[in-house]
């Protein structure tokens, strides 16, 4: 049990990081990508090209990899997604699934559709552990992709409460117009949060590469993990995705003790508790508390079954 | 005389919002440190003209000129950079930022100049005490001190004020106004105020507006209360008045 709940919150890191990216474009951009999974698979694939392709070390691939990934998020943003929310709600949602299906199509036809995995290529460190006492086993690369993740949003907090840069992004979150009234340029923040967000795509596209593997069409299955993450820690807040992002990975590994295929599932479960626990919240809000709640919907059973 | 220099010059500036010509065919002309009181009823117009001025709402038509320099096609952000500020209407603060932040903000992104973060708290010190609290929390007065002090600290030419005045308690208009009487000859302001006694002591030119039209324009001094009345209400006693 103690063993999962460590595993689980080492896996956590890498949720946390893939749900990061999703809160910072919804939190500033008010922009949700639905091909925000499909970005991390392709990170995952360019650093994969980098290393079976060009020869490079992982280390140099990834430093390589995520360049290109912030850049990508910049010129999608500036290119695609600005004319996108011009056309109201749906528009944006139609424009990133088009672009998820065709980034999924394009990387099968570019890379084959075989599972990939980076593992084979950073030697030992994929099975490599430290024992604690107790017998249980910390693997060192969930180790170090934990310290990554935390350190890579402890950073992105920094910045965002700390720098100039981030009192903007803050700032055009909050109100757009009254942000340009002081000087910013809200399109110019929100490239550079598009390009911030697709890179902690990528980022964690290549931790999946990492401890796992990587096939074109995993997009999709990310994307949920991230809105699962997204939702239990709750919008706009890094200290709340990390959280989210750690429930996440807990719940699938403890799940992962009652039987393997409930791992996935317990994931989701958490999620529905959550998302159901903070709507009952706001139910409960609106109609003055718990208990007018609770009467509320018994007497609504109570006149529909009386009709029926 | 010394020539005096034109800060803003409006020709032929239209304002749309869809179908409505919220702003007719409008020419204004405001010269450097002249101090302009904007009145008018809900819907005149003027909160548009504002935001037209700033750079938040397009002109449909005309141009607009900053100390002789064409800004029509500039966009608000750069506005700003070009010396342009404007304290909206509903102040709209960033809430969840604090008092300091939302003036970091500003000073950060608009021009470099005399006014700093400090300097905007001696000029307004009831902000001071507040420095570290998010601005979400504050009392109407202390939004609109902090929303002109975040309007200063970008070291505009012109100040854009809208609604200085609007739901505040009697002493906090007086605070308010007394801080902005310092600001007279120093820079070019335009205020729209609903009180018309304040409007008129305070500016040293008085414009009212009616249905996107400018009805009246002149010294305080010299204009009769009916004379506005009428321009307020868009009343033209002349029998061949023109309407466009």
């Amino acid at each position: 049990m103690v063993d999962a709940l460590i595993q689980g919150l080492l896996l956590g890191g890498y949720y946390a990081v893939l749900a990061a990216g999703l809160s910072l474009m919804f939190g500033v951009v008010r922009f949700i990508n639905l091909a925000h999974g499909d970005m991390a698979v392709l990170g995952a694939m360019i650093a994969l090209w980098l290393v079976q392709g060009m020869g490079l070390g992982v280390g140099w691939a990834i430093a390589a990899t995520l360049p290109v990934m912030a850049a990508l998020g910049w010129l999608m943003q500036r290119f695609i997604f600005e004319r996108a929310l011009q056309g109201g709600f749906l528009v944006p949602i139609l424009t990133t699934i088009g672009l998820g299906a065709a980034f999924q199509n394009g990387m099968f036809g570019l890379f084959g559709s075989e599972t990939k995995s980076l593992g084979a290529h950073i030697g030992t460190l994929s099975w490599a552990s430290w024992e604690l006492p107790g017998g249980i086993f910390l693997g060192q690369l969930p180790v170090f992709m934990f310290l990554t993740a935390v350190l890579v949003l402890g950073a992105l907090h920094l910045m965002l409460t700390r720098t100039a840069f981030g009192r903007a992004v803050r700032a055009t979150a909050s109100d757009a117009d009254a942000a340009s009234l002081c000087g910013i340029d809200p399109r110019r923040v929100h490239r550079g949060a598009a390009a911030i967000a697709v890179a902690l795509a990528g980022l964690a596209g290549i931790f999946l590469g990492l401890r796992a593997q990587v096939t074109p069409f995993a997009g999709p299955m990310l994307l949920i993990f991230a809105f699962e993450a997204v939702v239990i820690g709750g919008i706009g807040s890094l200290r709340g995705t990390l959280i989210g992002g750690l429930a996440l990975g807990v719940a699938q590994t403890v799940g992962g003790l009652i039987s393997a295929q409930f791992s996935i599932l317990a994931g989701h479960v958490v999620f529905l508790a959550v998302l159901g626990w903070r709507m009952s919240q706001g139910a409960a809000a609106d109609r003055g508390g718990w208990r007018a709640a609770w009467a509320a919907l018994i007497t609504r059973r109570k006149i529909t079954r009386g009709k029926a | 005389m010394t020539d005096v220099k034109i800060a803003l010059a409006l020709s032929g500036a239209v304002g749309r919002h869809g179908q409505l010509q919220a702003i007719k065919p409008l020419s204004l002309t405001v010269s450097e440190n002249e101090v302009v009181a904007l009145i008018g009823a809900n819907g005149a117009g003027k909160t548009t003209l504002m935001r037209m001025i700033a750079g938040l709402h397009p002109l449909a038509e005309g141009v607009l000129h900053l100390f002789g320099a064409d800004v029509t096609a500039m966009r608000a952000h750069d506005r700003v950079k070009a010396g342009i500020a404007l304290s909206p209407e509903g102040r709209r603060l960033f809430g969840d930022l604090t008092v300091r932040e939302n003036l970091m903000i500003a000073a950060e992104n608009g021009r470099r100049g005399d006014w700093t973060v400090p300097s905007a708290c001696d000029a307004f010190p009831q902000i001071t005490p507040l420095l570290n609290r998010p601005a979400g929390g504050l009392s109407g007065g202390q939004r609109q001190a902090v929303a002109i002090a975040r309007a200063l600290v970008s070291n505009p030419s012109v100040l854009l004020l809208d609604e200085v005045s609007l739901g505040l308690s009697p002493a906090a208009v007086d605070g308010v106004y007394h801080s902005l009487t310092a600001l007279r000859g120093a820079m070019t302001m335009i205020v729209v105020e609903q009180d018309l006694t304040r409007a008129m002591s305070f500016a040293g030119r008085l414009i009212c507006m009616a249905e996107g039209r400018l009805e009246l324009d002149g010294n305080p001094a010299t204009l009769t209360r009916d004379q506005i009345t009428n321009a307020y209400f868009g009343i033209h006693k002349t029998a061949g008045a023109t309407h466009g």
